[in-house]
């Protein structure tokens, strides 16, 4: 009977649904790309999802960017670096494996650096300071090496059977899809036409500027140092030559994230600015091509008591000033519950309506933290379970 | 009496409501006659969105909302490359070139290259529009609050000292720094931290506070936002959370009662980790402040309702 009992989620809302298991279980599915704005519990959705993933049997590696102490912990890896670490408390059972790794994007990018030049050349470009500043403090840096890990462990993965799907936690992007676009940004700048003009400022098609550009470039260089402006001439003629593999790379990447092989999924919760910002992720991956499979909602709330927010507050109201206080705080809790849920539904109705064919899975809020891996098994079923 | 904070720093991990925060705070500071900028940093039009007025371009000061108070709250997104420019025109008398500057990409390029060039840009254009008021201009403001970066870099935004140190050893932007490290310090300069009463925001509460404490900037109160009020003691509490008390609602079946019971153990479990949560933030020996979940989410008469809440709660300047 469905009754009174009847558990009390959301109703109106039919979107499809999100088949975490499904596409876990494709084989042909080897990159998924957790995306979202800052804490919505990516993190923790790609934790559940690997974990899930290796424990259905497939060989998984999992790339996070933030670096959550306990959430590392509770796989059992104390510290996670920049080197695949084995998770050995997940079930093998299925024959699958686990492992887990964190960005560091200084470390990645120094590696790049030595491994496609000469040692004299490497030991140039590591000890530029302007070398030192971009590789880490640039603002596109962390996206673009992340985007050169996932090659990297992709190529590993092919070449070596070590893993068969990547598990992907994008950075918290600063503006949407930050990680799509950072390649492009440090290209251009490297690229761009200031640099070239800093480089050979009279040659070319340019030179009727260069007098108006003498002019910028000496406020530059006031406000920059001639130092600063020197050690970029520097690490740009050392670092030309390895300038086009970086490009190559990041645009093969870009295509493997396009093809079929990977997939997409938009990580937010059920409140206003977080589904904005879902709202951009799944408009900018649409218009670029990219396999978006769909979003996963997390904290969602839900209540298994169906009375109205309006009755609970009623019965209160008639019970306040008796010894029934734990009833009275109950029914009011209760009613406060009820009014999340009304919220939650009203934004995400608006959200589907708009987008009424993207799937999606909702996990609901938990009472703790997740913090240990019986929790990080309970997201991933919650993600994959219909209801 | 206490010196007039005229510059309020907002931070706060990621999904915590530093923004929404940062606009309560601001209306709040808005009372009868006075100004208060409310600025962004990161180009997110979190401002915009949260008062459903049009985007704010550029240099644009637009007032975006008056309060019931009778004060008005004007929106500013600051932007790094508008601010070279302006700053270009201040000590190099380079407008006109500003726009061959970015033809040539060099705004791009020089806060590219030098990313502290743009946390220094940023916050110098709070720091101008805070000294308007000295230099009695007429778009002087009587408060700025600035919607900062989340605490993971909280610290390295306001650290212009670092920020320059591998930039230009003479010039005006050293000079610039200077200025602006000197208004960071001052006593009318305050860091407010918004945190939910869950782990992680909390250790980064910790973290951030522990890593500013070197600055020398002063931090203001930590608000614990989206809390739950509970008039439940302690004893309560722990009987309610371990799920064996027996609710007794009249009108509601033994099912009903039942389940009120399970969903008020699992409410009552988090409060109770709430206030430990709580216990750790006090351990800070900072001024605290609670603003209440709403459940119908957040709007401008949210918005009001958090500047009513920060109004009691925190030592804002006498009008």
């Amino acid at each position: 009977m469905t009754g009174a009992l009847e558990s009390h989620r959301h109703p109106g809302l039919s979107v499809p649904f999100l088949d975490l298991d499904k596409i876990i279980g494709d084989r042909d599915t080897k990159i998924i790309i957790c995306c979202g704005s800052g804490g919505v519990g990516k993190t923790t959705t790609s934790a559940a999802i690997a974990v899930r993933a290796a424990e259905a049997g497939r060989k998984v590696v999992v790339l996070t960017i933030d670096p959550a102490r306990r959430l590392a912990q509770s796989l059992g890896v104390g510290e996670l670096d920049n080197t695949p670490r084995a998770v050995t408390v997940i079930d093998t059972a299925s024959g699958g494996s686990l492992d887990a790794m964190m960005l560091d994007m200084k470390r990645t990018f120094d590696e790049v650096v030595i491994s496609h030049s000469t040692p004299e050349k490497a030991a140039a470009i590591l000890q530029n300071q302007f070398y030192v500043a971009l590789s880490s403090e640039f603002a596109g840096t962390q996206e673009y090496m992340a985007m050169e890990k996932l090659g990297q462990l992709h190529a590993e993965a092919e070449a070596r059977g070590t893993w068969d799907l990547i598990v992907v936690d994008t950075p918290p992007a600063r503006s949407a899809l930050d990680f799509l676009d950072a390649p492009e940004h440090l290209s251009a700048l490297l690229d761009g036409r200031f640099l070239r003009l800093l480089l050979h400022p009279a040659r070319g098609p340019l030179r009727v500027m260069s007098a108006g550009f003498s002019m910028i470039s000496a406020a530059m260089t006031k406000i920059l140092g001639a130092q600063i402006l020197r050690d970029v001439q520097t690490f740009v003629r050392a670092f030309e030559a390895l300038f086009g593999g970086f490009r190559q790379r990041a645009t093969s990447t870009f295509e493997l994230l396009s093809s079929r092989h990977s997939t997409f999924l938009v990580v937010a919760t059920p409140q206003r600015d977080a589904l904005r910002e879902a709202a951009y992720f799944v408009d900018r991956l649409t218009e670029e091509g990219m396999p978006l499979s769909g979003m996963v909602l997390n904290r969602v709330h839900t209540s298994a008591l169906a009375i109205s927010p309006e009755r609970a507050l009623s019965v209160a109201e008639d019970l306040a000033g008796t010894s029934a206080v734990l009833e009275v705080e109950a029914l009011r809790r209760h009613a406060h519950l009820m009014r999340v849920i009304e919220t939650e539904s009203r934004m995400m109705e608006r959200f589907a309506a708009a987008r009424p064919t993207l799937a999606q899975t909702q996990v609901q809020s938990l009472p703790t933290d997740v913090t240990d891996l019986a929790a990080v098994r309970l997201v991933g079923a919650l993600l994959s379970d219909k209801d | 009496m206490s010196p007039r904070h005229t510059l309020h720093i907002v931070s706060g991990k990621g999904g915590t409501g530093k923004t929404t925060i940062a606009a309560g705070l601001a209306c709040a500071l808005a009372t009868s006659g006075r100004r208060v900028l409310l600025c962004e940093v990161e180009g997110r039009n979190g401002i915009t969105e949260l008062f459903d007025v049009p985007l704010l371009n550029g240099t644009e000061e637009r007032r975006i909302s008056r309060t019931s108070a009778g004060g008005m709250v004007y929106g500013l997104s600051i932007d790094a490359e508008a601010a070279l420019i302006e700053y270009l025109d201040t000590f190099y008398h380079l407008s006109i070139a500003g726009k061959a500057l970015d033809r040539f990409g060099a705004v791009d390029f020089a806060t590219s290259i030098a990313p502290g060039l743009r946390d220094v840009l940023l916050t110098g254009k709070a720091y101008e529009a805070v000294r308007r008021r000295i230099k009695n201009r007429p778009n002087s403001y009587d408060a700025v609050v600035l919607d900062a970066p989340p605490t993971g870099r909280i610290a390295q935004f306001l650290n212009v000292h670092a920020a320059v140190a591998g930039l230009a050893k003479v010039g005006p932007i050293r000079n610039q720094a200077d200025s602006i490290m000197r208004l960071l310090r001052s006593a009318t300069t305050a860091v407010h931290f918004v945190t939910l009463l869950e782990d992680m925001p909390v250790t980064e509460t910790e973290e951030a506070i522990a890593a500013l404490r070197p600055t020398q900037i002063r931090i203001g109160t930590v608000i614990e936002n989206m809390v739950t009020p509970t008039p439940l003691d302690l004893d309560q509490l722990q009987t309610a959370a371990g799920g064996t008390v027996a609710l007794k609602v009249p009108g509601l079946t033994v099912k009903q009662n039942e389940a009120l019971a399970s969903e008020f153990a699992i409410e009552a479990a988090r409060t109770l980790q709430e206030q430990q949560r709580h216990d750790r933030l006090t351990a800070l020996g900072l001024p605290l402040a609670q603003i209440a979940f709403d459940p119908g989410g957040i709007d401008e008469g949210a918005i009001f309702a958090i500047a009513e809440q920060l109004t009691d709660q925190m030592i804002l300047e006498a009008v």
